[in-house]
Formats: C-alpha cells, sequence, structure tokens
C-alpha cells in the first residue's frame, strides 16, 4: 500500500493521476490515527489543514503546475513556528504557543505544495539524544518498543521508519538528524550550515543548528532539499549560494570515489558488532569501485566537551527569551518579577534543558568566559582545520553514525556524559559546519546501523550521490521495522 | 583638601534610520503602544535579527566626524539579563569589537580656553521597550515599540573636570550628531541620552576615586546639576570619613539629589559573548571614503571658516555654528544682505529671543533668511533705522509680509529729508522753551530728553544722526 512507497514512488502516482492528494493525505492520516498510539511519534496531528493542503495540491495537479513534492504528505518537526499550529517544540514551556507565523523551511514546503500531515515529537528544546526529554512523553523506536528512536528528531524518525509519513524533515545541532536516523534505519542528510534557513526554528545553538531532510532513501531525501534549500534574507547566517538541483547528479558514478577513514572513528567506545557492519558497508563501497584511505581528524576526541561548552552557552541565551512575559508557560500567581521568572521557568523547563542552561550560564560568567567559550572556539577552528586537511586528501569521509544501536529507554537517562557520547562522531561535523549524512548499512544486535558519511562544504549533491549509489547496490534501506509493514 | 572632579559620558544617540536596527519595523515616536513591534521585536521563538545596513553607515559617519578609528572588522555582541521590556533576555549589543574606537573632540568653555576630550568608543546597540508602571492596576504593561530602535553609544574618556567641562562635552555631541544628521536630538523624547560616571580624588593623586554611575539625565541643565550635586556627596562622604562605593545612582531632579539605584554587587554578570545570528560588520576602505564623502564641514572648520571669512568674534562663530541650520541661516542672510555682523547680531537677538520665546526651531521660522536679509538691507542703506527694524522684524514674524512690503504699508520709512528734520527739530525746541533754556545753561543731559521727543514726533521715523546733529546744532544757536 501507500505506505510502503517512498516519496518518489508517491510523487510519481500523484503526478500519473493514480491517487489523490486527499487520499493519499487521509490514508496517512488515518494510520498515524492507528498506529501512533505505539510510538508517540506525534505531537500534533492537524488533519483539518493537512486535507485543505491536499485539496489545494489536488487542484495544482489537476490544472498541471504540479512540482514533485506537491501533494505530498511528510511530517514537521515541532521545532518550526507553524502558523495557526501548536509549536511547542518538545516543551511545556510552549505548550501554548500557537506561532502567529511560518518558518521559512515551512514556508517553502507550503510553496511548492507538500502536505503537512502533523508535527512530530522531539526532544525538548532539541536537547537530548533519545527523545526522552520530551514534554509529550518519550517516543518508542519501531524496531523495538523498549528502545529509543534516538534524539532530538526522535518523532521524525520514528514516524518515518513506522511508515506514518513517507518523510520528515528534521534538524541537527549535534547529530540530531543523523543519530535517529541511524537508529531507525533511514537516510538522514544534515547540510551545511547555512544552506537551509534557520528564520522560524526554535534555536537551540544558533551557530550549530541546521535543519535538514529525514527520509527512506536519498532520493527522498534530494527532492526534500530542492524544496528546503536557499538564501534567506530573514537570516544572516543563511548562504548566497545557488541551489542545484539535487536530483541531477544522483546516478553518477562514483568509480575512483576516494574515501577517508579516519582512525578516530574506529577505536574505543565503538561496538565492535557495529563497527563490523560499518565495515561490510565501507567494503561494499570498495567493490563498487571506491578508494579507501585511513585518515586522520586528531583533533576530533575534543568534539565532545567543545560542543557542550559551545552549544550550551547559545542555548542558554538563546532561551531567555522564555521568561513567561510574553508568551508560553506563566506560573499561576506570580508575587513579583523575581518570582515570575523563577517559577514560569522553573515549571516550564524540564530537567535537560535547565542541566544545559546551567552549563552555559557557568561557561559565559565572568571569569570562566575565557577558559570555556574562548578556550572552546579555538579548539573548534581546529576541529574545522582536521576536516579541511582530510578533504585536500579525500573526496567523503566515512564511519559509523553512532557509537552503539539504539539502546534500552532509561538506560542512559541518568547518565548524561554516557547520553552525550553517542553523538560522538556526529558532533565534530556541526562544529565545523559541514554537511553529513546517515545511510542504513544493516543491523548490529538486530537493531539497524547507520554509516556517516561526510562531505566538503555544499557537496550535499555528491554526499546524495555516494548515498544513492549505495542503495542502488543494496536493500537495508528498505527494510521495514516487524509489525509495520502492513 | 583641594579635590579634582573627574568624569566621563556615555551618550545614547538614537539613529534617525527609518526602520529598527534588527528588522523592519517603524522606530517613528510616539504610536499606540506595540503597534510598531513585530516578530523580530518581540522575541518570539524562531525568529533572527537581520543587521539594518543604514545603522551603521550612520555608525561610521560619526566616527570619521570625530576623526576615529572606524573599525574594518567589528562584531555584536549579546548582552544578557532579564527585564520585562528585553523581550529577548539579551541586548545585541557590540562589546569587544565596537564599530568606531579612539576619536577626540574640542570643546570650548566659558572663559575661551579650549580642551580635548577623548572619545574612547561608540557601538551600535538596540534600545529596550518600556515598561508603563501607572494605570495597570497594580500591574506592569509592556510597550515594545522601542524595542529594536537603534542606539549609538557614544563613550567618553575620563576626561572631564568640572560640570561645565561635562555639559560643553555633551552639547558638542548634540550638535555633532544632529550636524551629520544621524539623530534628531530631541531629548524630551529621549532621542539623546546621558550618563554620567563621576568620582573625586584628592588633587594630584594619580589614581582614579571610586565612581559613581549617574543614570537618565535628560538635560545639559540636568547633567550639571547632578554632576555638581554628586561631586559634593561623594566630598563630603569622603571628608566626614566615609568611602565612596561603586554604584549605580538616579537623579531625582524634583529633590535635586542622587540617590542608590544597584550596588555592584547587585550589578548583573552580563555574560557577553559574540551574537551567533549576526556576522560580523566588515567595511572596507572605499565604503569608509563613500562615507566620508557625504559629511558636511563639520562645526569646528565652519567655526574657524567664519571667523575668517564674516570678521566674526570666536564667541559669536561658535554659537552659530552649533546648529547647521542656524549656520545656513547665518550665511545665507550673510550672503544676501552682504552684511554678515549685521546678521550675527539679529540672529544672536531677535531671531533666537523670538524662536525661544515661541519654542521653535531655526528651520520653522517664519522670517525666512531672504525676508531678514532684505530687511537688513534697508538697515543698511538708512531706509530704516535700527530701531524700525525690530518692529518690521515683528510684522515680518506675523506674516505680514517682506520687509518691503512692511515698511511701504506702515510707512516706516526712515526720514532723512533734512529740512522735513528740521522742522521737527524747531517744532519740539519752541514746545519746550523752558528745557531749552536750561539745556542752553548747561544741563547737558538734557539732550536725550530732546532727540527723544523728536522721535516720538516722528514716530520713530527720523534718522537719529540727523538729529543728533541738528538739534546740536540748533540748541546752541
Amino acid at each position: 500500500m501507500y505506505h510502503n512507497k517512498t516519496l518518489a514512488q508517491l510523487s510519481a502516482m500523484l503526478q500519473a493521476k493514480e491517487v489523490s492528494s486527499v487520499e493519499l493525505t487521509q490514508y496517512f492520516l488515518d494510520r498515524i490515527k492507528a498506529r501512533d498510539g505505539e510510538i508517540n511519534s506525534f505531537i500534533s496531528v492537524t488533519a483539518e489543514q493537512a486535507l485543505a493542503q491536499a485539496k489545494a495540491a489536488d487542484e495544482r495537479l489537476a490544472a498541471g503546475t504540479a512540482e514533485p513534492l506537491t501533494g505530498v504528505p511528510f511530517a514537521q518537526k515541532d521545532i518550526f513556528c507553524t502558523e495557526g499550529v501548536r509549536s511547542s517544540c518538545g516543551s511545556k514551556m510552549l505548550d501554548n504557543f500557537i506561532s502567529p507565523y511560518d518558518a521559512t523551511v515551512v514556508t517553502k514546503l507550503k510553496a511548492v505544495g507538500a502536505v503537512m500531515l502533523g508535527k512530530t515529537n522531539m526532544d525538548e528544546f532539541a536537547m537530548g539524544s533519545s527523545n526522552e526529554t520530551s514534554f509529550y512523553g518519550s517516543v518508542k523506536n519501531p524496531w523495538d518498543l523498549k528502545k529509543v528512536p534516538g534524539g532530538s528528531s526522535g518523532g521524525s524518525a520514528a514516524a518515518v521508519a513506522a511508515r506514518l509519513a513517507p518523510a520528515a524533515t528534521g534538524t541537527d545541532t549535534g547529530g540530531s538528524i543523523r543519530q535517529p536516523a541511524s537508529l531507525c534505519n533511514l537516510t538522514g542528510l544534515k547540510p551545511t550550515y547555512g544552506r537551509i534557513s534557520r528564520y522560524g526554528m526554535i534555536a537551540f545553538a544558533s551557530s550549530l543548528d541546521q535543519a535538514g531532510p529525514m527520509a527512506r532513501t536519498a532520493e527522498d531525501c534530494a527532492l526534500l532539499m530542492n524544496a528546503m534549500a536557499g538564501f534567506d534574507e530573514k537570516d544572516s547566517t543563511s548562504i548566497e549560494k545557488e541551489v542545484p538541483d539535487y536530483t541531477t547528479d544522483l546516478n553518477k558514478s562514483i568509480k575512483g570515489l576516494k574515501i577517508g577513514l579516519p582512525k578516530e572513528f574506529f577505536g574505543e567506545g565503538l561496538d565492535p558488532e557495529v563497527a563490523k557492519t560499518v565495515e561490510a558497508a565501507i567494503q561494499q563501497y570498495k567493490d563498487m569501485g571506491a578508494e579507501v584511505v585511513e585518515i586522520s581528524l586528531p583533533n576530533s576526541g575534543l568534539s565532545v566537551p567543545v560542543y557542550y561548552v559551545v552549544a550550551p552557552a547559545e542555548c542558554s541565551s538563546n532561551l531567555s527569551r522564555m521568561d513567561g512575559v510574553r508568551f508560553g508557560h506563566r506560573c499561576e500567581e506570580p508575587k513579583d518579577l523575581e518570582d515570575l521568572y523563577k517559577r514560569s521557568r522553573g515549571e516550564g523547563f524540564g530537567e535537560e534543558v535547565k542541566r544545559r542552561i546551567l552549563i552555559g550560564t557557568y561557561a559565559l560568567s565572568a571569569g570562566y568566559y575565557d577558559a570555556y567559550y574562548i578556550k572552546a572556539q579555538k579548539l573548534r577552528r581546529l576541529i574545522s582545520d582536521d576536516f579541511k586537511k582530510a578533504f585536500e586528501q579525500v573526496d567523503v569521509i566515512m564511519g559509523p553514525t553512532s557509537p552503539n544501536v539504539a539502546f534500552n529507554m532509561g538506560e542512559k537517562s541518568d547518565d548524561p556524559v554516557s547520553m552525550y557520547l553517542s553523538d560522538i562522531y556526529t558532533i565534530a561535523v556541526n562544529l565545523a559546519g559541514l554537511p553529513g549524512m546517515s545511510i542504513p548499512a544493516g543491523f548490529a544486535h538486530d537493531m539497524p546501523v547507520g554509516l556517516q558519511v561526510i562531505g566538503n562544504y555544499f557537496e550535499e549533491s555528491h554526499l546524495l550521490n555516494v548515498a544513492h549509489a549505495y542503495q542502488q547496490q543494496t536493500d537495508w534501506h528498505e527494510r521495514c521495522p516487524a509489525g509495520f509493514e502492513d | 583638601m583641594q579635590w579634582e572632579v573627574v568624569i566621563g559620558l556615555e551618550i545614547h544617540a538614537q539613529l534617525m534610520t527609518n526602520s529598527k536596527i534588527f528588522s523592519g519595523a517603524s522606530i517613528a515616536y510616539g504610536a499606540e503602544p506595540n503597534t510598531q513591534a513585530c516578530a523580530v521585536d518581540l522575541g518570539l521563538p524562531g525568529v533572527l535579527p537581520v543587521l539594518n545596513t543604514e545603522a551603521v553607515r550612520m555608525a561610521a559617519k560619526f566616527g570619521l566626524a570625530i576623526g576615529a578609528n572606524v573599525s574594518r572588522h567589528s562584531v555584536f555582541a549579546r548582552k544578557n539579563y532579564f527585564y520585562p521590556d528585553l523581550p529577548k533576555g539579551y541586548q545585541i549589543s557590540q562589546m569587544e569589537l565596537p564599530i568606531v574606537e579612539a576619536g577626540k573632540l574640542e570643546i570650548e568653555l566659558k572663559d575661551g580656553t579650549k580642551k580635548i576630550i577623548g572619545v574612547t568608543r561608540a557601538h551600535l546597540e538596540e534600545d529596550a521597550g518600556k515598561s508603563l508602571h501607572e494605570d495597570y492596576h497594580g500591574m506592569t504593561g509592556i510597550d515594545l515599540n522601542r524595542a529594536g530602535t537603534p542606539l549609538l553609544e557614544i563613550v567618553s574618556e575620563p576626561d572631564m573636570r568640572s560640570a561645565e567641562e561635562a555639559v560643553a562635552y555633551m552639547r558638542k555631541i548634540h550638535s555633532l550628531v544632529q550636524y551629520i544628521g544621524i539623530c534628531d536630538g530631541n531629548m524630551a523624547e529621549g532621542s539623546f541620552r546621558c550618563d554620567a560616571n563621576v568620582s573625586v580624588r584628592p588633587k594630584g593623586q594619580a589614581e582614579y576615586g571610586t565612581r559613581a554611575e549617574l543614570k537618565n539625565i535628560n538635560s545639559f541643565k540636568f547633567v550639571e546639576k547632578a554632576i555638581n550635586i554628586e561631586v559634593e556627596r561623594q566630598i563630603d562622604l569622603i571628608e566626614d570619613g566615609g568611602k565612596v562605593v561603586q554604584e549605580t545612582r538616579l537623579y531625582d531632579a524634583d529633590k535635586n539629589e542622587t540617590r542608590s539605584m544597584r550596588s555592584k554587587e547587585e550589578a548583573n554578570d552580563y555574560r557577553y559573548f559574540p551574537d551567533p545570528d549576526l556576522l560580523p560588520v566588515v567595511l572596507d576602505d572605499e565604503y569608509l571614503q563613500a562615507v566620508k564623502d557625504t559629511l558636511p564641514e563639520l562645526p569646528d572648520v565652519k567655526r574657524d571658516r567664519f571667523i575668517e571669512q564674516y570678521g566674526l568674534s570666536s564667541v559669536d562663530a561658535g554659537i552659530l555654528t552649533v546648529s547647521r541650520e542656524a549656520a545656513d541661516y547665518f550665511e545665507k542672510v550673510a550672503e544676501l544682505s552682504a552684511a554678515a555682523k549685521l546678521a550675527a547680531n539679529w540672529m544672536m537677538g531677535e531671531v533666537s529671543a523670538s524662536l525661544n520665546k515661541n519654542d521653535l526651531d531655526i528651520k520653522d521660522c517664519p522670517v525666512s533668511a531672504e525676508m531678514l536679509a532684505g530687511m537688513l538691507k534697508r538697515i543698511e542703506d538708512n531706509t530704516i533705522s535700527g530701531k524700525i527694524a525690530k518692529e518690521v522684524f515683528e510684522a515680518m514674524w506675523a506674516g505680514d509680509g517682506d520687509a518691503d512690503t512692511v515698511i511701504d504699508k506702515k510707512g516706516l520709512k526712515q526720514i532723512t529729508d533734512s529740512s522735513a528734520i528740521e522742522a521737527l527739530v524747531d517744532q519740539v525746541i519752541a514746545n519746550n522753551p523752558v528745557q531749552a533754556a536750561e539745556f542752553k545753561a548747561g544741563k547737558e543731559q538734557l539732550m536725550g530728553f530732546f532727540v527723544g521727543q523728536i522721535m516720538k514726533a516722528s514716530q520713530g521715523k527720523a534718522n537719529p544722526a540727523q538729529v543728533n546733529q541738528l538739534l546740536k546744532k540748533k540748541l546752541s544757536e
């Protein structure tokens, strides 16, 4: 049925009038209704708006003015402000926040006629790697309902893995697209910093945040990228650079592709079964004509500590606007201004968010700023320089997306450092601002394993090409979690 | 003990851009609360700032006008603190890398001494909104119309040694920002505001004393009063064996006192860091040259030229060049009338008095430069006397037309015909035989009496010089 089709296939069916957008949308809405109770991947299902959008899309399809994504349903991460819709960012703080405006990503997807089914669950303010910090409850991994889907885009990942939506948007500050894609057997792309507008995307760490697509195939990610990417004058950090058609290079030959394997990504902490799976995927690339060389990213070991200074520092400031004054949660009967701030924020934010605000506030404080924030910025430069050097030698860098497969719910929630380490291979990419993907590469311990592919700045087309070539030779990405086939 | 006062000023000048520094909302003053605050100004989740390049241009213009270093690379930083009228919980400002650094300004004191005051830096930042405490039944209203209004904060070196110097410096900046067209200087609307850092030290001591920051002193008069009262407080305190503590103090104009607002311990740790939502501001030489080319003739240069070109005194030239509009008005009058000194006197006399009385700005003066010049020409060619000119000026102010029309309509043309004046003189002497006899007997003070009588008889139109001359002649006959 429709839920087993890719975005590209559904698009073709719509264009061929084999199905209408209203039928398709209703089909997925019904499926969400029937199955989301098992995985809790949506915070809001916007059935009414979705059907209205679908109707408009059908008119466009009939008029012959449709684009590839016109009429295709998708799920939107609840981090994107969406006019007239609750945009909670997974937090009690914004549970009552109905956005009066659209994020640029929302505007762009509306413009091509894509149909938003609803807003997906996520770690509160995108802070987490397991989707356990959401005010709306944990999301379950469709591959094993006892396990986490990863985070922070865990709702998007679980929804697509369970075939509740053909694709979804995500955001990635330290691995929040790639890690859940890896844990849920999806293809996810975090583009170059600045490639997709951050306007209207509720900020976690401004210098790291980047939106991107999550789908089952590289081709579907390419279709979404065509709609999402581009300069936005409302975002000063978005980059004024022409947007290519990301589907053009999908079928290019990858013969002679030079793959770098950073030895630091295969060391201590990596689950041997995951390592084996990733190595097999790399062997597949060799068989397809790629050349593999070992490289070194000597400073990558600093990524986690650097990230946990920079990201909390920025978030401590970004989240200050959640003060109970103009929108969001406000405590009952505040005694005075200080009480209003303390209780509104104390009640509105969850534990992990508070932890990071405290870390960040500390790191920016007088007397500590140089030792933490400035030092971290210097190390960040060294981490970027490692990649710069590496890309003089190789075309892409590969390794595991995450050191482990999906872990049990509750397993790491009391151990933040162990939780933070699950992003050890993804964080450096955000610190450097590079594009990175995770693609399904097989299974370990009966759970999906993702292969991370990192490219040079603005080489998303190349990454998608490399991923697509692999997906032409393998069927890992087609595997569906048991119980969600029908 | 001899005390020395040390003062540094922080001036906030609101820039005259069309829209806010980081959003497209208008900055016009006086709109209904919260009608000029868009999503960005409200600090909604997800919004991002976009720099208004016009604000950058204005800041660069100021830097060039004070011979400062305009940074090729400046950076916006976040100043973090919580306040209900600060929507984002941080103010976007500049910290480590401001757009303007190391400028200077010459001030002139009443006794004519000149002094150079250093300008440490000037940086761009956004204004906060306003908290309204009245009429809300014990609650606070927030108006975010002002939030995001572009400000240039101009920070001086602690170079001033008296309230007089501080006021002279503040006036100089006030004049300059209006000259170069970046700020309207309207202090009543808060477009130009000032905080003062004040400390005292025993004369001869090298180290500075502990300073207090005086907030919210928004007129020249209050700056002077606030500084003086604070200096007095600090000296009294130290002489009584106390210590000045570093703190922020609020000046209360009604009570003419300063009082503690918050101590250093209560001060926020602002946790400045570069704003990751904004790129560094990078300016190149070509850009700066283009901005420099738009600078008008600056007040000091203009003053020197007025002294040279029009033969004015330094004081007069200084007064006439305080505002660009006044200087332009003067130059036009001087050129059209070819009577620069007379023009200067009229500008500083009748024109300025009438403007003050009616609370008008020179640009709204009902007597145009052309009209004033026309009148001065009539003084120069003896058509009217200086005294009659005042009447003509008043008529022109009232809208009765230009000088020639007024003179004609009111018959104010001066009597210069000696036979007509002679007749008047004869008549007055004949009517006052007693006084005439006394005068002849040596009571020469009566000269004024006779002049007055004749002027009265002529309705002020008789040429005073001729009257004097004829009177003397007749009375000594």
